[in-house]
């Protein structure tokens, strides 16, 4: 298939010439009366590993508790400057970009038009990047950077408060809470799925290459990334999505029994999250199984119009005048800490640059090979310089908004109002607490676990179908029984660590994967460079 | 008795359609009416293309060597899904109104137990189109 490249997609591209056909190392054969179309070897391995892990993680549950208690801090404590600079690396790429004259290139060739409209666009992108974690941190972080910032000793080593602290002052505490929290989920967070979006759908649509990671490390690997390299890259990106959906799964778990249990009663016990996770799952499968269009994307937009209606809803019957002044007054508090806070060396804030920053960059550079493919894949027909613009900025706008909402009422409740139920409350109730304040809280707690439940879906859903192209060599049209047998390991990973350990098991997964994945990505941003610079513009 | 017959094709695995094609071609030479061969393809790089413009080219000398193998008129039709996967017999039944066909010739593997639970593509279509469907086995 040498003159595979003989058509080009709509309007000009600048292909790569490879004699590398897209499945031709896959094994096609059937397990009972299911259909296989599976990578080989990186189906196996990334299958065989998982599997050890959850039966270690399940029948050495004492064991696996120790080792992922001691692994999260151990990486993050020893690489936290190493994920910042990563970080940083990956937001200056994406700003470089977008004023080059590279950012005129199109996915998919000159002529090429878009396959989605601009609000099922982002609603799958929105609902793929953020999901869960907004609805899980969207009032605890606010409050927890607030809390450390002001107490007495912010700015000692046994504080977690971010950068100095402001030990006594209310107001310069909510504005450096507020700008560490949106600094967790604005520029960085997007920049990192902007890379692995942009890499993917350039290498794929314009380059001709397969739908799957490797592909992006032709300029640096050549024929050699069909090879090892490209099978230890492959299965690395499996293992990263894997983990750091789990992670997201365990959240969700977690807070719908939370809320459950503050709504209805239902006890918070392992047999609850197990039963949710499994029931979740279950709605995941038949959203995987209804496909892209009928499942995924419905399912976003579903999750959109929701978490729309709870936001308008926590403005209007929350200080409504403050969070409008606050989302400027903030984005402004953001302007001004970041450099400080992406610094990467020579910073006193131990506890809250490696416990929150590192985990928080490991965890989206876990979750960036689903995000990344998910947005390349729903995005040709773009310019380069739209797509930047639109997962980097408007989503950073949107998380601006967000968090100054749902924290900057907390805030406000705590400060305002001396109400501090929601400070006081489990981290996973926060949001429930924080609610309970406004009016029709039944109603909106209800609402709250219904989104997050969605959320779930939409990540387990979208997530599935990723793992399935990356272990099926790039092939978007292997056969569905697929995607079911990976939106079921999810579900039974996230089972295995949550009864392994907890939160701190599926974080430090999603740490110990994120950490090489991050090389990786590093690598990909010369690759991007490099591939730009030879397509037409 | 028909004006079009449609013939679903995947150019991958075109050995496996072998009788389904003769099978179409002797209809239509029978009938003396064209054949319009459908493929579906995503918009991501795959085994037979690297994008949809290269599949409908593809598509197009596959429509042009039966149509000199078997005597018939033939053309082509591409079609591009977000998920070929599972929205296949979605993209066919939009094809068959898109050609006017009005008989699908279609091959099939033999029903087994997970066609209870996944429906054959050539089983749904024979379930849910207007137009005849011939599904050979």
């Amino acid at each position: 298939m040498s003159d595979h490249n003989a058509v080009s997609p709509d309007g000009e591209v600048n292909p790569i010439e490879t004699d590398y056909r897209v499945g031709q190392d896959n094994i096609q054969a059937s397990i009972g009366p299911f259909g296989l179309d599976i990578h080989n070897p990186v189906f196996v391995i990334s299958g065989l590993t998982i599997i050890v892990f959850v039966v270690f993680s399940l029948a050495l549950q004492e064991q696996a508790a120790a080792l992922f208690g001691w692994l999260r801090p151990a990486l993050t404590s020893t690489f936290d400057w190493f994920f910042l600079l990563a970080g940083n690396v990956f937001v200056l790429l994406c700003l470089f970009l977008i004023v080059s004259p590279y950012g005129r290139v199109r996915l998919g060739g000159k002529e090429a038009v878009p396959d989605y409209s601009y609000s099922g666009w982002f609603a799958m992108l929105f609902a793929a990047g953020m999901g869960i974690g907004l609805m899980f941190y969207g009032v605890s972080e606010p409050l927890s950077h607030y809390a450390s910032s002001v107490a007495e000793g912010a700015g000692n080593a046994a504080s977690w408060a971010p950068l100095a602290g402001a030990t006594g002052d209310s107001e310069a505490a909510r504005r450096l809470g507020m700008a560490a929290t949106i600094f967790h989920w604005g520029l960085h967070p997007w920049a990192i799925y902007a890379v692995v979006a942009l890499a993917l759908a350039l290498f794929s649509y314009n380059k001709g290459l397969p739908l799957t990671v490797r592909s992006v490390f032709y300029p640096i690997f050549g024929e050699r990334i069909w090879g090892w390299p490209g099978h230890i890259i492959d299965t690395l990106a499996v293992f990263a999505t894997l983990f750091g959906l789990a992670t997201s799964l365990g959240l969700g778990a977690e807070q719908a029994n939370a809320g459950l249990e503050f709504l209805f009663g239902i006890p918070v016990t392992d047999v609850s999250k197990v039963l949710l996770i499994t029931g979740i799952t279950g709605v995941a499968l038949v959203s995987v199984v209804a496909g892209l269009d009928a499942g995924v994307k419905r399912l976003s937009e579903i999750n959109m119009v929701l978490a729309v209606l709870l936001l308008l809803f926590v403005i209007l019957t929350g200080p409504t005048l403050a969070i409008l002044s606050g989302f400027f007054l903030n984005l402004a508090a953001y302007v001004e800490y970041l450099p400080a806070l992406s610094n990467p060396v020579g910073r006193g804030d131990d506890n809250f640059r490696q416990g929150w920053t590192a985990f928080y960059w490991a965890w989206w550079i876990s979750w960036s090979p689903f995000v990344g493919m998910f947005i390349a894949r729903v995005s040709r027909g773009r310019t380069v310089r739209e797509l930047l613009v639109c997962v980097l900025l408007i989503p950073s706008l949107v998380s601006v908004l967000w968090m100054t909402a749902f924290g900057g009422t907390a805030i406000s409740q705590l400060v305002n109002d001396g109400y501090t139920a929601a400070a006081d409350a489990a981290l996973e109730l926060q949001l429930f607490s924080m609610l309970e304040a406004l009016p029709l809280h039944q109603i909106t707690s209800f609402l709250g676990i219904v989104l997050v439940i969605v959320f779930f879906v939409t990540s387990s859903d979208s997530g599935s179908l990723v793992i399935d192209t990356i272990t099926a060599g790039g092939k978007v049209d292997a056969p569905v029984t697929q995607r079911v047998f990976w939106a079921c390991f999810e579900g039974l990973v996230a089972i295995a660590l949550l009864l392994g350990g907890g939160l701190t098991a599926l974080q430090a997964a999603s740490v110990s994967t994120g950490f090489p994945f991050a090389i990786v990505l590093l690598l990909a941003c010369y690759a991007i460079v490099k591939g730009l610079a030879s397509e037409p513009r | 008795m028909y004006r079009t017959i449609m013939v679903p094709v995947d150019l991958a695995h075109v050995d496996r359609l072998r009788k389904a094609l003769a099978t179409a071609a002797d209809l239509a030479r029978h009938y003396g009416i064209p054949v319009c061969y459908v493929g579906v393809t995503a918009a991501t790089p795959g085994s037979v293309a690297h994008n949809p413009e290269e599949f409908a080219v593809r598509l197009d000398a596959f429509a042009r060597s039966e149509a000199a193998s078997y005597g018939h008129t033939a053309s082509a039709k591409a079609c591009t899904s977000h998920d070929p996967s599972v929205d296949l017999d979605k993209a066919l039944m939009q094809a068959i109104r898109d050609t006017g066909a009005d008989l699908v010739v279609m091959a099939s593997h033999v029903p087994g137990l997970p066609d209870h639970i996944f429906a054959s593509n050539a089983g749904w279509l024979a379930s849910h189109a207007a137009v005849s469907v011939l599904v050979v086995r």
